[in-house]
This record gives C-alpha cells, sequence and structure tokens, in this order.
C-alpha cells in the first residue's frame, strides 16, 4: 500500500466538470494544473502556492470511473477555476494516513473532539466586516426589468483592497455566487450557506410595475434575505477567503450568471441530477461506525423536523396579527362613522377619539407583525434552509465513503483477477495480462488510500463545520430571542401610551 | 355542565349602568346550569312589593320564556309608547362547539400539552359565552324591573313568580296573539318611518338621528366583532409557538436551552394574557355595541308605532272631514278621531320620555364601558410589560 501514488487520470474528470463553460474561461487549464499537483501526498507543508487543493474542483473526490454517478455540484458550470491562496490550507493538511485502512472508519472519541474544535474557533473572532443590501432600485421595462441592488462593505480586513467598497448587484448574481461556492465547498463537507429563494410570482409583480403594498414587502424581504444571505457567507472562516466572494463584494462589473436560470441547461441538469441523488441516497446504506455522527445526524433530522413546526406556526401568527391590523382599521373607521353620527357631544367627542387611536393600534400592531416577521420568522426561515445544507453535507459524506467502498471492492476484483491469471493457460499473453494487472492492482490500492483519506477529510471538516454552525446557532438565537422581547416591549409600552391618553377622554363623557 | 358562581356575576356587570338599585324589586340570576343545547337560568327576587306572595324567591327559567315575556309586552297597545327592552338573544355555543370539534380531529397533529392547552382555552371560551348569556338574560329582567310602567307588568310578575312550567301559557300566548303585530312591524319598518310627515321637531331629529345610528352601530358591532377575533387567534398562535419552543427546548443541549426555556414559558404567560385582552375587549366594548344595536332597534320599534299612530290620526282626520261633507256617521267620525288623537298624543308624550331617557341611559353605559376598558387594557399591558423586563433581564444574565 506504500506505493507511490500516480494521481489518478486527469481526462475524464476534467470532461465530466467542464463541460459547460459558459463563463468564457479556460477551465481546462485550470483542471489539469489542479490535477498534475495532486496533493495526495500524506506531507501536506511544501505545497505550492498553484496548488489548487480539493476546494475548487475536488479532483481527489470526483474519481473518473465513477461517471455514472454525476456529481451534481458540477452541473453548476459557471464555477470558476481559480487558484485558491494557501490560507486554505487546512482541508488539505491529511496528517499519517492510518496504515491499514478497514472497510469502517475507526472510532474517535468525540469529546475530544469537540474540545479541539473550540479551541480552533475562538481565534476567528475578531471579525471584522459588516456588509448592506440597501437602495433597491428597478432596472430596465416589462418582463426584462430586473431589481438591481446596492452592497456596501465596511471592514478593516487587509484581504479587501478598500475599508469601504459599494457595488450594484442583481438577485442572479447573488445565486451566481451560491452557486460558485457550493460547487467548490458542499463536496468537502461544508456547509454553504443557501441563497435566498426564488419567487416568480414575487418578481412578477415587480417587473409588472405594481406599485403596491405587497411587491413593496416582497422587495424589502429579498432586500432583508440577500443582506442576510450575505452576512452569513463571509463569516465563514473559509467563503470568506474565497475569490468568488471577494470579486462579488469588490468588482464593479460581474459577468451574468445565466445558468442561475430555472429552465437553463444547467438549470436542468441540475434537476437531474438532484433525481439522480434522490435515488442514490435511498441504495446507500452506510456502515456508520462514528457514534458521533450517528447521533449529530439523527438530532439534525429533529431539529430540522422542528425549526419547520416552528416557522410554520410563526408565519401563522404573523398571519393573523396583519389580520388583526386591518381588523382594527376597519373597526376605526366605523368607530369614526359611529362618532359622526352620535348626537351626544361628549359622546361624540369620545367615539372619534377611540377611532383616532384605533387608527394609531392598526399601525401598531403591523409594526409588530413585521417584527414577528423580519425577527423571529426570516431567522426560522434561514435555519431550515441551513439545516437542510447541513443535512446534504451529511450526504455527502455518505457519498464519500461509499466511493471509497466502491473503490474497495474494484480493488477485491483486481486482485482476485490476478489470482485467477496465475492458473491461466495461455503461456503467451500471460505475462502482458500479468504486467497490465499489476498496474491496475497499483492504481486501485491508490485509489483506496485516497478514498479512504477523503473519507476521514470529509468527516473532519464535518466536525469543525458542526462545532461551527452550533456556535452561529447559539449565537444567532440568543440574540434574536431578546431583540424580538424587546420589540413586544415596544408594543406593549407604547399600547399603554395611548389607552392613557385615551382614558381622561373616556372619563370626561358626561 | 357548568354552572357559574356569584363570583363570577359580580365580574360581569358590563353593559347596563347599575340597574338593580330600587330595593323594593330586586333580580339577579344567580345560578345557571347548561343540559345539553339548552340552558336553565334561575331567577331570584327579593322584593318588598305586596302584590307578590313571598318577599324572596327563586324560579327556573328557560330562554323560550324570556322570549314570551317580551313579547306579550311588545304586543300589548298600552306599552306602545314606551321602549321594549329588546329581547336576549339566544344562547349560542355554536362557536366553540365547532372549534373544540376541529380541535379533537386536529389532535393528532400536536402535541399532548398542545392540545390540553388548547383544550383549556376552549372551555374558557365555552365559559365566557356562558357568562354572556346570563348577564344579557339578567339586564333584561333588570331593564323591567326599573322601569315605572313596566314593571308593573302582570306578565312580568307572572314570569318572576310562577312556580310551574310556563310553556303552557307560552302556547296559549302564541295562539292569542299569533304574533301578528310582531310580523308587522318587521316587515313595514323603514318605509313607513321616513314616509310619515313629521310635526314634531324633537320626533324629526330623533328619527333622523335613529335611522343613521342603527346603520353605523351594526357596522361597528361586525367590526368589533372581527377585530376581538383576530385578537384571540394570536392569543391562540402564542400556545403552538410555546409548545413547540418547549418541545425544541427539551432535545437542546447547548447553551441556548435556557434562552429556549424562557422564551417558551414567556409565550405561555402572554398568551394568557394576550387571551384575556381579547376576552375584555370582547365584553366592553364588542358585548356594548351589540347590546345598543338591539336597543336602538327597539327605540325605531317606538318611533314606528307613533309613526302607524299619526298616520292613523291623519287618516281619521280625512275621514272626519268626508264625514261632514257628506253629513253621514259625523259622530262616529268624531269619535275615531278623538280616539286617534289621544292615542297619537300619549304615545308622543311617553315616547318623548323613553328616548330622552334612552340617551342618557346610552350615554352612560358607553362611558361606564371604555373607561372600564381602558383601564383594563392599561393593566394587561403593563403586566406584559413587567413580564417581558422580567424575561429579558434573566436572559441578558444568563
Amino acid at each position: 500500500m506504500a506505493a507511490e501514488r500516480d494521481p489518478p487520470p486527469p481526462g475524464d474528470a476534467g470532461q465530466a466538470r467542464f463541460g459547460e463553460a459558459e463563463d468564457g474561461e479556460d477551465l481546462f487549464v485550470g483542471a489539469v494544473g489542479a490535477l498534475e499537483s495532486n496533493p495526495s501526498s500524506p506531507e501536506p507543508a511544501s505545497l505550492p502556492a498553484e496548488d489548487i487543493s480539493a476546494n475548487s474542483n475536488g479532483p481527489k473526490l470526483v474519481d473518473s470511473f465513477l461517471d455514472d454517478d454525476p456529481d451534481d455540484l458540477f452541473a453548476e458550470a459557471t464555477e470558476e477555476v481559480s487558484l485558491d491562496s494557501p490560507e486554505r490550507e487546512p482541508i488539505l493538511s491529511d496528517g499519517p494516513s492510518p496504515a491499514i485502512t478497514p472497510i469502517m472508519a475507526p472510532r474517535i472519541d468525540s469529546t475530544l473532539f469537540d474540545q479541539a474544535l473550540e479551541e480552533e474557533e475562538d481565534n476567528g473572532d475578531t471579525f471584522d466586516i459588516c456588509i448592506s443590501v440597501s437602495d433597491p432600485e428597478k432596472v430596465g421595462d416589462g418582463m426584462n426589468a430586473y431589481m438591481a441592488y446596492k452592497v456596501t462593505t465596511k471592514t478593516s480586513l487587509s484581504v479587501f483592497s478598500q475599508n469601504e467598497l459599494s457595488v450594484r448587484r442583481r438577485f442572479s448574481d447573488f445565486l451566481g455566487l451560491h452557486s460558485k461556492l457550493a460547487s467548490k465547498y458542499m463536496h468537502s463537507g461544508y456547509i454553504v450557506p443557501p441563497a435566498p429563494e426564488k419567487s416568480i410570482v414575487g418578481m412578477t409583480k415587480v417587473k409588472v410595475g405594481k406599485e403596491d403594498s405587497s411587491s413593496t414587502e416582497f422587495v424589502e424581504k429579498r432586500r432583508s434575505a440577500l443582506e442576510r444571505y450575505l452576512m452569513r457567507t463571509v463569516k465563514h472562516p473559509v467563503m470568506l477567503k474565497d475569490p468568488n466572494v471577494l470579486q462579488f463584494l469588490e468588482s464593479s462589473e460581474l459577468p451574468r450568471a445565466v445558468s442561475t436560470q430555472a429552465l437553463s441547461g444547467a438549470g436542468i441538469l441540475r434537476m437531474v441530477n438532484k433525481a439522480a441523488d434522490a435515488v442514490n441516497k435511498m441504495t446507500i446504506k452506510m456502515n456508520e461506525s462514528d457514534a458521533w455522527f450517528e447521533e449529530k445526524q439523527q438530532q439534525f433530522e429533529n431539529l430540522d423536523a422542528q425549526f419547520r413546526k416552528l416557522h410554520a406556526s410563526v408565519e401563522s401568527l404573523v398571519c393573523h396579527r396583519k389580520e388583526l391590523s386591518l381588523n382594527t382599521a376597519s373597526f376605526a373607521k366605523s368607530a369614526a362613522m359611529l362618532g359622526n353620527s352620535e348626537d351626544h357631544t361628549a359622546l361624540s367627542r369620545a367615539l372619534s377619539q377611540l377611532a383616532e387611536m384605533e387608527e394609531k393600534m392598526e399601525q401598531l400592531h403591523m409594526d409588530q407583525a413585521y417584527a414577528d416577521f423580519y425577527l423571529f420568522a426570516e431567522l426560522l426561515g434561514d435555519y431550515v434552509r441551513l439545516l437542510t445544507a447541513v443535512k446534504g453535507v451529511f450526504d455527502q459524506r455518505m457519498k464519500t465513503w461509499s466511493k471509497w467502498q466502491d473503490a474497495q471492492l474494484m480493488l477485491q476484483r483486481k486482485r482476485e483477477a490476478e489470482a485467477k491469471l496465475q492458473y491461466a493457460n495461455k503461456p503467451d499473453k500471460l505475462q502482458q495480462a500479468k504486467d497490465e494487472i499489476k498496474e491496475e492492482i497499483v492504481e486501485w490500492e491508490g485509489k483506496v488510500q485516497q478514498g479512504e483519506r477523503d473519507f476521514e477529510q470529509i468527516s473532519k471538516t464535518i466536525r469543525k463545520e458542526l462545532g461551527r454552525f452550533e456556535k452561529e446557532r447559539v449565537k444567532d438565537f440568543k440574540s434574536v430571542i431578546i431583540k424580538y422581547l424587546e420589540s413586544l416591549v415596544q408594543t406593549q409600552q407604547q399600547l399603554i401610551k395611548y389607552w392613557e391618553a385615551f382614558l381622561p377622554e373616556a372619563k370626561a363623557i358626561a | 355542565m357548568p354552572t357559574i358562581s356569584q363570583e363570577y356575576k359580580t365580574a360581569l356587570r358590563s353593559v347596563s349602568v347599575d340597574l338593580n338599585n330600587d330595593v323594593s324589586l330586586l333580580i339577579d340570576i344567580p345560578d345557571a346550569l347548561c343540559e345539553r343545547d339548552k340552558v336553565k337560568f334561575t331567577v331570584h327576587t327579593k322584593t318588598t312589593l305586596s302584590v307578590f306572595q313571598k318577599p324572596e324567591f327563586s324560579v327556573p327559567r328557560q330562554h323560550e320564556d324570556f322570549i314570551w315575556l317580551h313579547d306579550t309586552l311588545v304586543e300589548t297597545e298600552e306599552y306602545a309608547g314606551l321602549i321594549i327592552p329588546p329581547a336576549p338573544p339566544k344562547p349560542d355555543f355554536e362557536s366553540p362547539r365547532e372549534k373544540m370539534h376541529k380541535l379533537g380531529e386536529g389532535e393528532a397533529t400536536m402535541t399532548k400539552e398542545e392540545y390540553t392547552k388548547m383544550k383549556q382555552e376552549l372551555e374558557a371560551e365555552y365559559l365566557a359565552v356562558f357568562k354572556k348569556t346570563v348577564q344579557v338574560h339578567e339586564v333584561f329582567l333588570q331593564r323591567l324591573s326599573s322601569h315605572p310602567v313596566l314593571s308593573k307588568d302582570r306578565n312580568f310578575q307572572i314570569f318572576l313568580e310562577y312556580d310551574q312550567d310556563l310553556s303552557v301559557r307560552r302556547k296559549n300566548a302564541k295562539e292569542m296573539f299569533g304574533g301578528f303585530f310582531k310580523n308587522m312591524v318587521k316587515s313595514a319598518d323603514e318605509v313607513l318611518i321616513s314616509g310619515v310627515k313629521e310635526v314634531d321637531d324633537f320626533f324629526e331629529q330623533e328619527k333622523t338621528f335613529l335611522l343613521d345610528y342603527s346603520t353605523k352601530i351594526k357596522d361597528s358591532t361586525t367590526k368589533a366583532e372581527r377585530m376581538t377575533r383576530a385578537h384571540k387567534n394570536v392569543a391562540d398562535d402564542y400556545i403552538h409557538v410555546a409548545a413547540i419552543l418547549n418541545s425544541i427546548s427539551a432535545e437542546e443541549n447547548t447553551a441556548l436551552k435556557k434562552h429556549l426555556d424562557k422564551f417558551s414559558d414567556m409565550f405561555e404567560k402572554l398568551r394568557k394574557v394576550e387571551g384575556r385582552v381579547a376576552s375584555d375587549q370582547e365584553l366592553k366594548l364588542t358585548e356594548l355595541l351589540r347590546y345598543y344595536t338591539r336597543d336602538i332597534q327597539a327605540a325605531k320599534d317606538l318611533l314606528y308605532r307613533r309613526a302607524r299612530a299619526l298616520a292613523d290620526y291623519e287618516n281619521s282626520n280625512k275621514a272626519l272631514d268626508k264625514a261632514r261633507l257628506k253629513s253621514k256617521d259625523v259622530a262616529q267620525a268624531e269619535d275615531n278621531q278623538r280616539q286617534c288623537m289621544q292615542k297619537f298624543e300619549k304615545l308622543s308624550e311617553s315616547g318623548k320620555k323613553e328616548l330622552t331617557s334612552f340617551k342618557g341611559r346610552r350615554v352612560v353605559a358607553f362611558r361606564k364601558n371604555l373607561v372600564e376598558m381602558a383601564e383594563l387594557e392599561i393593566k394587561h399591558a403593563k403586566n406584559s410589560v413587567s413580564l417581558l423586563q422580567g424575561c429579558i433581564e434573566t436572559l441578558k444574565n444568563c
């Protein structure tokens, strides 16, 4: 097993991924480059800066012989092949690979690992970047119109060229960014923050030019979602340093991300691959030897179910509170009419005051409904999507394991074939065949080792990611819970003011 | 089946001002039973009047008995010039019953705790409907007992005292009157009132006012009902949110656990407050508007009767002129005319008094309820603020 490792044949892997080069970049250069400086050697330290490492294309993890298993990530063809800085070494650092690779991964003591992750996390706390998305502006007319948003970055981090940057971006740009990040990082086990959802109905209204409250609400909802998306993305230490992200925040012009459209070629390929994925999930049965992963997977399944329920309940609350606001407005108008009709002067005045106060209440209820929505409901919505990404990461690990297993099976078969050759009857062809099979065995031994390393790597990355995710989750929710409660306090205090102003009016009825 | 106790009742006196002041005749409904669909009210009377056989007594009565009493009063010619207190509406448990049914169907989708809380909410709603219906029946009787003329009505006294089942009497009354007069009123109403030429400024004003006001107050009642219902929905949502937060917190093993616990707890506490805000608004505002919508209708009925009397009077004048022209049946026509005139004048005099006191009553009731509602809303909001601030403090420190 300690034989030299040749890099896996570059050709096919390159083809599969970069079949749809829409960006006009020379993708193949990068691909070949990556595979030649294949970092599958155990020594991590002295890797050239040019090394693409696993992230951009993950050559290690897409093995050509598994063509029948199209990795959906690579269907997102607008990915760039960019050269990553050496700072992202952590993904590479394999450490010494274990001597013999049994079918199952060795059991790892989870508590020690968690502690280690904790320490690593704390270093990333000096984080100074603030992104805001603002000034939505409609560009163009009719069905080709779109909203452009201003993205402002304020930061003191050195990786940016200036302390304050401002660019204009449209929604598909954000989707394009997410698409690139997902293809680069998801298969390595990174939890890539999901992009906000598309909405055909909402966007059509805006395009058509409906200037009503529902389309302004839609734009605001989207603006807020885009802002949260960017903040989450830059909070991830790995994403923050990705050139795509930097380019997104800095460049005045971005190539248009066409493949994000639902009905584009890439879009359809995405759908096909998602279906293929679903089938695969059903057929791969992983032998989980690591109790930590089993536990975590279950935990996140539960959390996902609960968050969905909570999200639904909070959306119902938002809906009812909006209804309350509308009904209050309606009552206010009616009370005003009643006051006008009332012939007793003092009572008439009091009823008019009641109507005025109820009008104020209408606004108060609506404001609270917005707080319910933007503070609480949207956070839950974000987390429902994030948890889907988390579940995806577990799936990636499963896929990685599966590839490793397949490699082992193949190796087994080759060895069996070699053994058979010993007893073959055709001596003239024998030596040639024996040589061939020996080569193949070496090749598959390499693949098996690679597979095991990949599996270990992704497991390690996931542990770290989950640790970070949980930490963020705790922080997010602690902060939102307090903010939300404070919004409720504000509403109640305002209520007191309104009623206390009305009380003397009621008492004045004589 | 639920009954209500005295302490609940004392909290209830809302819609009408204290009618039960005259010691000579004090009426209340201290107790009520709900059997299947029928509510049995215990009508309790304390009196110093000699017309009654005992100084204190109680009888069981059903809703239909109250309707009978109301109808006989309406049909009584003598009371044409009075505003007959509106009949109490039929006890309507449809809403909580339907909700209870829906809850039963949805039981599988919620946790046991959630289900229990929702059930408690519904039982409270059921009880609130029950209390309201008792109150509205009580107020009806108290309006009668505090009216100088109506309190002396023989049927009223029978209603209070007769210790047997009234259903026999009810049947007889239906046969006698056949609901004739009531039907007439219902069909001719607005057209007749607005059509008659008014001679008296006071009544002209009242007519304009009542016709307009009755539409407006009906509308306000509907809008208030919708507003309180939306409020109740918000309070119910709080229950679900609290329950789910609780489940999440139970499985949470991070530093977030305590926050989720407190957050869930807060929603649970707030929903009680919100529920009470909704039901107080229901009682003080919506019930008030509902009651006066009915009372305005009773006032309109009075106007109607007077308008009819005026029409009769005018017709009798015409008939007298005709008779004098023809010199035929003059005495008869004169008699008729005099009777119509007397009736009309009596109605006008009594009507004027009734409408004036009606306005006073209405103003006092509105004042009382609006003040009480404002005070309650302030109390609940302050309570919410202190609960929330306490929770925020704890969370910031933990």
